[in-house]
């Protein structure tokens, strides 16, 4: 009841409020941010009742939808997709917050959009069931396309069709691996009367019969899909475009929650459903990550917009997860899962406060700016601490995950190269330069710029926003057990069946 | 008698729009008259049909040897199906072409009548046991086209589409004729079921005569629902055709020449069967219509992907949805029918929606609207928007829309029978598709209306058919099993 309660909350918001009159805006504020706000209490109702010593998937609801393909209404949540949940209720009413202000038009259709996206992930990370998956992963973008393409920047139309096309195409090809896989398991392996079955559980009990070649195509479709997601480089040209135009909000919810889908993909389904291709292919799959991390981190250093220089080092962050996964050691799977979290917290608060002085000075380029810690000390503060949080420093939550990522990388057999903690490790060196000198240049010095001298500091609104963040940003840097729990139990039941597939591979291999 | 009941749509049809002709000749002036006698018989055909799916007749004492049409006809569940989207096709386009007519100030009831009549057409294709009751059907249905084609006869473009299409049509019947001839030469038959007898058991008298035959039959029917290479014509017929035509031809048209498809397939490629027969390779067959299917998919959705013009980019869209649907017969099995049935049904509704929103806002004959014509049409129109914008993403393919059901259904057929390459490309082409889909969305809500937008709801009546559209593709979308059930007790 609880999972289904988040789950559909959202969806009933959004259809309340098309019922609402569009004159009356402060009404639909009201709902939508109510809406947000229930969701949240639901999920935390439902972490209340979420037992965290189970390794299985809790929640179960089981409920036919298409006999005759045997597809489901099945949900259910193991720990990661616990945290990712949380992550979602929590990061949209935020994200609601900071629309009330910059969203000037069309009020009615964007909250409807946000909830309906709101909707769309907590039904990515609750599927169990290949099919009903597929269809949340697709309603997520049409929501985005529109929320980009109305209320995004200048160049929203070509931002907004560039992401649409992107992930299209690589959930295309998932699709054909998931018919794939469903006829297979279906009709080769189960035998059903049906002859096709999209059941997770179910196909994920008999996984380890798929042979190894049509493990490996399975595994290149699904992946695909996902490294567009991430975005792994070479498939992150999407991302700062769509980042950069996106209103403030938009890019939050993608920063925060959208990319998180495609790490989450990997997990839950990759490494899950074809342990044997997954290894086969983790050297391949790590050495982009490390690319990205060391990439994102270079293009970021050299950009004069703000907004895409945090998308740029989204690309680094998302690549210390993608390693972290492919390390496939507990330590690295539990840092990957706290980093996606961290980086959701982190990266959306950054974006938050661009926002906030794009609102009072409209304009993103760095070289407009300087010297704003003089006129608002406490936003230049705020900054300071979420811009720490991504550099990694200790006691804050991004060290937590990339100490865990860099030490699993390290510690895994399978990658079985210390060279990649090597290189990665060079990513939070360049991350502290490009985070210091962005905001040297834009807090720092002198004001130059006599509009710059007139701005007001963040209000009593802002700061009901910025806190609860800071409070998790300090939570998981200094105590990161809590959450760190969640996932554990479900985490190592997923390593050991790696472990297991690992074994006779290792011994080939030595020979 | 018997038979007559269960023949009583083709029949009922077929009397009415004698009836209908003869009303005209006494008095021509009266279009209220014709509409509404079209659109009852049309009603009345739909509750007949839909009696025949249900089994409301008795077909137990039916023996197709002894019945008057001596077995020519058959009277399976699946025909009744498809009778009712024909019909549901030109009650929508009736509904969409009344005030479209009276606006362009040609109404006059003879439209009315063709509709009917290519109606009866279709639906003797639907039913036909026969090469030669196909061969009608087609016909019947083809000839009342090439004059609606040019129901425009003071306006050249019409006339060019009524007239290309009219050589271009006779010359494929043509093949269709002689690929009939030299199967019944080679099987000694017209009839399906004997022919699919004579195939399996391997009593051909010359197989060579088999397959050229099989191989013009092909060609024949690849023309008539406007598939690669012989797909030219369909574009310049479809613009310049008026628009209610072009909603009922591409829908309702296209939806029989795939059924006779299918009728003609199931027959001569044996999929259960036969398949040691080493002088009829099935697979070369199903190969052929692969790439077909293929190509038409893939010329189909670049070429509407540089169109500037709405209507021309439905057009040459439509070409690549019959690329989608030949992958059904491609698949050549159970699932492949199935596949195909959901998606015309689905294809039937979406094309018919963003048809009839094309030819509500279009203003003046032989001008069509450009793609730039619709921006920010959302601030005018903004229901007509939302609708038009899932019709466009039923077609790109994006769930919780039927269309996206459809080819899920389709392209798992294809993985079945091992055509996974054709999947791919299937994927590839869907995605350039998604790129003009969205376009016109993006047109619609992204961009500013020009200053001097004339767009104008002319809607009334055919508002109804897009409501009704709309729904239906959002129900099938999310309940496909209400469509999937039926389509799976054929």
């Amino acid at each position: 009841m609880e999972l289904q309660l988040t789950l559909f909350l959202p969806l009933v918001g959004s259809i309340l409020l098309l019922f609402i009159n569009r004159e009356n805006e402060d009404l639909i504020k009201k709902t939508a941010f109510g809406t947000s706000i229930l969701a949240l209490f639901t999920s935390i109702w439902l972490y209340s009742s979420f037992d965290s010593s189970n390794p299985d998937f809790q929640f179960m609801l089981d409920v036919s939808w298409i006999p005759a393909i045997d597809a489901g209404f099945r949900i259910g949540i193991d720990g990661m997709s616990m945290l990712m949940i949380m992550l979602t209720t929590f990061i949209t009413p935020i994200a609601i917050m900071c629309s009330f202000d910059s969203i000037k038009k069309r009020h009615k259709e964007y909250y409807t959009m946000v909830l309906l996206l709101q909707f769309g992930m907590t039904g990515v990370f609750a599927s169990l069931d290949l099919f009903l998956f597929y269809i949340f992963w697709e309603i997520i973008l049409i929501p985005m396309y529109f929320i980009i393409g109305i209320w995004g920047g200048k160049d929203r139309l070509y931002a907004t069709v560039k992401f649409f096309l992107f992930t299209v195409v690589g959930s295309l090809f998932m699709l054909i691996a998931i018919i794939w896989m469903g006829y297979y398991v279906g009709t080769e392996i189960l035998a059903m009367d049906s002859g096709f079955t999209t059941n997770f559980i179910a196909i994920r009990e008999v996984s380890s019969q798929i042979p190894f070649d049509l493990q490996q195509w399975l595994f290149l479709a699904f992946g695909l899909s996902f490294f567009i997601k991430v975005p792994l480089f070479p498939f992150h040209t999407w991302l700062p475009d769509a980042h950069t135009e996106a209103p403030t909000a938009g890019s939050v919810l993608l920063a925060g929650v959208l990319l998180k889908m495609g790490t989450y993909g990997l997990v839950r389904f990759n490494l899950d459903l074809f342990p044997e291709a997954s290894i086969h292919y983790a050297d391949i799959v790590s050495v982009l990550a490390v690319i990205g991390i060391i990439y994102g981190a270079l293009v970021a250093m050299i950009q004069t917009d703000i907004k895409r220089l945090v998308a740029y080092t989204s690309v680094s962050h998302l690549g210390f997860v993608v390693l972290g996964i492919f390390s496939m050691t507990e330590t690295g799977l539990q840092g990957a899962i706290i980093q996606m979290v961290s980086h959701g917290l982190s990266t959306g608060m950054l974006f938050l406060m661009i926002g906030m002085l794009y609102e009072r000075r409209h304009t993103r380029a760095i070289i407009d700016y300087g010297g704003i810690a003089k006129v608002m000390p406490q936003h230049a503060a705020f900054f300071g601490i979420a811009m720490f949080s991504s550099i990694g420093l200790p006691m804050l939550n991004g060290f937590i995950g990339e100490y865990l990522i860099l030490l699993g990388a390290f510690e895994s057999e399978v990658l079985g190269s210390y060279w990649y903690t090597l290189f990665g490790t060079t990513g939070v060196v360049f991350a502290a330069v490009y985070l210091l000198w962005m905001y040297q240049r834009v807090f720092l010095g002198k004001i130059d710029n006599p509009e710059n001298k007139k701005l007001k500091d963040i209000n009593r609104f802002e700061w009901s926003m910025l806190v609860p963040i800071v409070i998790f940003i300090v939570w998981i840097g200094v105590y990161p057990r809590t959450f760190l729990s969640i996932s554990e139990q479900s985490t190592e039941k997923l390593v050991k069946k790696i472990e297991t597939v690992y074994a006779p591979m290792k011994v080939e291999l030595e020979k | 008698m018997n038979e007559l009941l269960l023949a009583s749509p083709i029949v009922g049809l077929s009397i009415l729009a004698i009836i209908a002709l003869v009303l005209d000749a006494r008095d021509d002036k009266n279009t209220n008259l014709g509409f509404g006698f079209a659109l009852g018989s049309f009603v009345l055909t739909l509750l007949l049909s839909i009696c025949g799916w249900m089994g409301g007749f008795d077909s137990s004492t039916f023996v197709a040897d002894e019945s008057l049409s001596k077995g020519a006809l058959n009277f399976e569940a699946s025909a009744y199906f498809y009778d009712m989207l024909f019909l549901i096709s030109a009650i929508f386009s009736l509904c969409a072409a009344r005030p479209y007519l009276q606006r362009e100030n040609v109404e006059s009831t003879e439209f009315y009548n063709l509709v009917m009549f290519s109606v009866a057409g279709m639906m003797i294709i639907a039913h036909s046991a026969s090469m030669l009751t196909l061969f009608v059907g087609i016909e019947i249905m083809s000839l009342s086209f090439y004059i609606l084609a040019g129901y425009f006869r003071f306006n050249k473009k019409s006339i060019e589409a009524s007239l290309k299409y009219f050589l271009l049509g006779a010359f494929a019947t043509g093949f269709l004729v002689y690929g009939m001839a030299m199967i019944y030469g080679a099987t000694g038959s017209f009839y399906f079921d004997e022919i699919h007898l004579a195939i399996s058991s391997g009593e051909v008298h010359s197989f060579t005569y088999l397959k050229i035959g099989l191989g013009l039959m092909i060609v024949g029917l690849a023309f008539k629902a406007a598939t690669f290479p012989f797909h030219q014509w369909a574009p310049d017929v479809y613009t310049g055709s008026p628009t209610p035509v072009t909603t009922f031809m591409s829908t309702a048209g296209k939806a029989s020449a795939i059924i006779a498809f299918i009728i003609v397939t199931a027959a001569l490629m044996p999929s259960t069967t036969g398949i040691e027969l080493v002088d009829l390779n099935t697979s070369t067959a199903q190969m052929v219509i692969a790439l077909i299917s293929a190509l038409t998919m893939i010329i189909g959705n670049i070429t509407a992907l540089v169109q500037k013009d709405v209507k021309r980019m439905l057009a040459y869209s439509s070409v690549a949805h019959a690329g989608y649907l030949l992958m059904g017969i491609v698949a050549n099995s159970a699932s492949g029918t199935r596949g195909m049935t959901f998606y015309i049904t689905a294809y039937l509704f979406m094309q018919i929606g963003s048809f009839v929103i094309v030819s509500i806002f279009e203003r003046n004959k032989g001008e069509n609207l450009k793609f730039s014509d619709y921006s920010g049409l959302y601030k005018k129109h903004p229901l007509m928007s939302a609708l038009m914008a899932i019709f466009m993403l039923s077609l790109a393919g994006l769930p919780p829309m039927a269309g996206f059901f459809g080819k899920l259904l389709l392209f798992t057929a294809a993985i079945k029978s091992g055509f996974t390459w054709l999947t791919i490309v299937a994927v590839i082409s869907s995605v350039i598709s998604m790129y003009f889909y969205i376009r016109l969305v993006l047109n619609m809500y992204f961009k500013e209306p020009p200053e001097d937008s004339a767009m104008e709801n002319t809607g009334g009546l055919a508002s109804l058919p897009v409501y009704i559209s709309a729904i239906v593709i959002l129900l099938l979308g999310i309940l496909p099993f209400l469509l999937d059930d039926v389509i799976l007790k054929f």
